[in-house]
């Protein structure tokens, strides 16, 4: 494997969010908190929905961990704020097939699509999806 | 030590991985298999698979023979006074479960104590906080030194007269320490508790005589000392295990059975419900004859020039940190400041290098560290001071990297 090859999982856009991660934090007031974590690795989060009705209102997130599952949390929470349950479920899905190399349509996930390359690195795809799990996990109680 | 004879002996070293040569050093997690173990259990499927002493064909006594022959070895191996207190199973953690749910719920009751220390891996931690809690007994931490070692003076102060188990690792997966294991077990038994050793990293890289280091228990994988995975070890001393019950019934474990009670067979056999892991033993068997024939000492000595030079080496990178004692077994535990030790374990795989990332199996050491997550590189006989240098030049490399798409 090149340099090039890395280069398909670590593009800047995805280094941009684990530098610079957008939604970082708590919410105040009445939110919905899931813990979430790898088992096998340590890596955690703790997501916080604030949701109305069937929206998502407001969505942070806290936690450790590499590079992929943070810019991934990252881009999850500025992908479904605002967004309906619905749609936020739906999203969630076509990640999912997109980490199992399904052809899927990444107009619709914007900078998410970048993550695209860790379906080629099956080891780092639980990094990747622990924050839509966590999410999906925080829609389904509710 | 001819280590380049050595490898011709490990086919999978000798391979590609992502366009460069395979430098393993997760050894461990899991050692390679030499031809001769591989050979062992083709041989022993391919010729006399059968079931051990039931039968009374010819299939059935060679089965049994090199099913029993293995135990020899290992008895050998490990300087055990009998075959008898030499139990097969799948490996340390079920070892370490069987003294935790046999020996230690029998024995255990409300006061009593039982003493670990927070460099065990989940293995020797979990049995031992599910046995006090069936008991009621109390669970105990030796502290650690700063650099992750232990201290006999700790070991004095914890250990008392309400202690009935001693609980340690003999070599730390993570910190690399080797404990003073001789010197606990007397301390453990001045106090007239048993003491329990996970020797998973210990028995594949130093000699272990458990009649020296008078340990009670000793528990070790076959799959970390080159032999195959599902087959490990449970040493005991005999008048121990003669008095606990058996966790698992039916099977080979059964001397008479009547309507409403049964009857166990001897040793070890009491400890080996249904049908053993034959051609693992078998395996384990060519295993040990494999590394007495180099030596353990030798391989000892190979590996401690390897740890030294490690050590030496990634001191000279600048923002690492390396986790552990100076003095150590085969393995350099570290991260990279501000790279996430998956990340580094993914730039070293591109580069054929394979690391473990994670935590170990050692939540409570990681916090004791103050980290979620380590890398950590560990050596075997088959390693070599280039090995170290590729991998001090991976670990360049993913500075570089990270340092580059940072910026």
């Amino acid at each position: 494997m090149s340099m090039n090859n890395l280069d398909t999982l670590y593009r800047q856009v995805i280094m941009d969010h684990y530098k610079n991660p957008r939604n970082k934090g708590a919410i105040d007031g009445d939110t919905l908190t899931v813990d979430m974590n790898n088992p096998t690795c340590g890596d955690r989060i703790e997501l916080h929905l604030q949701l109305e009705g069937e929206i998502v209102k407001d969505v942070k997130f806290e936690g450790e961990g590499c590079s992929i599952s943070m810019s991934s949390a990252s881009m999850m929470t500025q992908a479904i704020k605002g967004k309906k349950l619905d749609d936020a479920l739906n999203m969630s899905k076509v990640f999912s097939n997109m980490m199992i190399g399904e052809d899927v349509d990444t107009e619709e996930l914007e900078d998410i699509a970048a993550l695209q390359g860790v379906s080629k690195f099956p080891a780092r795809i639980k990094c990747a999806t622990l924050a839509w799990k966590a999410m999906e996990k925080g829609v389904h109680e509710e | 030590m001819d280590v380049k004879a050595i490898r011709q002996q490990f086919p999978i070293l000798d391979q590609e991985v992502n366009g460069h040569p395979l430098v393993y050093l997760d050894s461990s997690a899991t050692s390679q298999k030499p031809l001769a173990v591989i050979n062992a259990v083709n041989d022993y499927y391919k010729q006399d698979n059968s079931n051990v002493h039931r039968g009374v064909h010819t299939l059935g006594s060679r089965a049994t023979d090199k099913y029993e022959g293995a135990r020899e070895k290992v008895c050998q191996f490990i300087n055990a006074d009998s075959h008898a207190e030499v139990i097969f199973n799948r490996g340390t953690t079920s070892g370490i479960n069987t003294v935790a749910s046999s020996y230690a719920r029998q024995n255990l009751k409300p006061g009593d104590e039982v003493v670990i220390t927070p460099m065990e891996h989940h293995s020797n931690i979990i049995p031992w906080q599910q046995a006090v809690k069936a008991s009621g007994a109390t669970l105990k931490y030796i502290p650690l030194q700063p650099d992750g070692t232990i201290a006999l003076e700790d070991v004095r102060e914890v250990v008392t007269s309400n202690t009935k188990v001693v609980a340690i690792t003999h070599v730390s997966n993570v910190l690399g320490t080797v404990n003073p294991v001789k010197e606990i077990a007397k301390i453990a038994h001045d106090h007239d508790a048993v003491i329990v050793v996970d020797g998973a990293q210990g028995a594949p890289h130093l000699k272990v005589d458990v009649q020296d280091l008078d340990c009670d228990f000793y528990a070790l994988s076959g799959h970390k000392m080159c032999g195959p995975t599902g087959i490990g070890v449970l040493y005991g001393k005999k008048k121990l295990l003669e008095a606990m019950e058996p966790f698992e019934f039916g099977g080979e474990m059964i001397d008479f059975v009547n309507l409403y009670d049964s009857t166990w067979k001897e040793l070890p056999w009491k400890f080996e419900g249904g049908t053993p892991v034959i051609a693992g033993a078998v395996g384990l068997g060519a295993a040990i004859d494999f590394l007495s024939e180099i030596g353990m000492d030798a391989i000892t000595k190979h590996e401690k020039i390897l740890a030294d030079y490690a050590m030496e080496q990634m001191r000279t990178i600048e923002g690492i940190n390396v986790y552990g004692p100076e003095s150590r077994a085969a393995l350099v535990t570290f991260n990279l400041a501000d790279v996430h030790p998956h990340d580094t374990a993914t730039v070293l795989d591109s580069e054929g290098i394979a690391v473990r990332a994670g935590h170990h199996c050692a939540q409570p050491l990681m916090r004791w560290l103050d980290v979620t997550a380590t890398a950590r590189a560990s050596f075997y006989l088959y390693n070599t001071k280039e090995d170290v240098d590729l991998l001090v030049n991976g670990l360049l490399k993913t500075k570089e990297y990270f340092g580059d798409v940072y910026e």
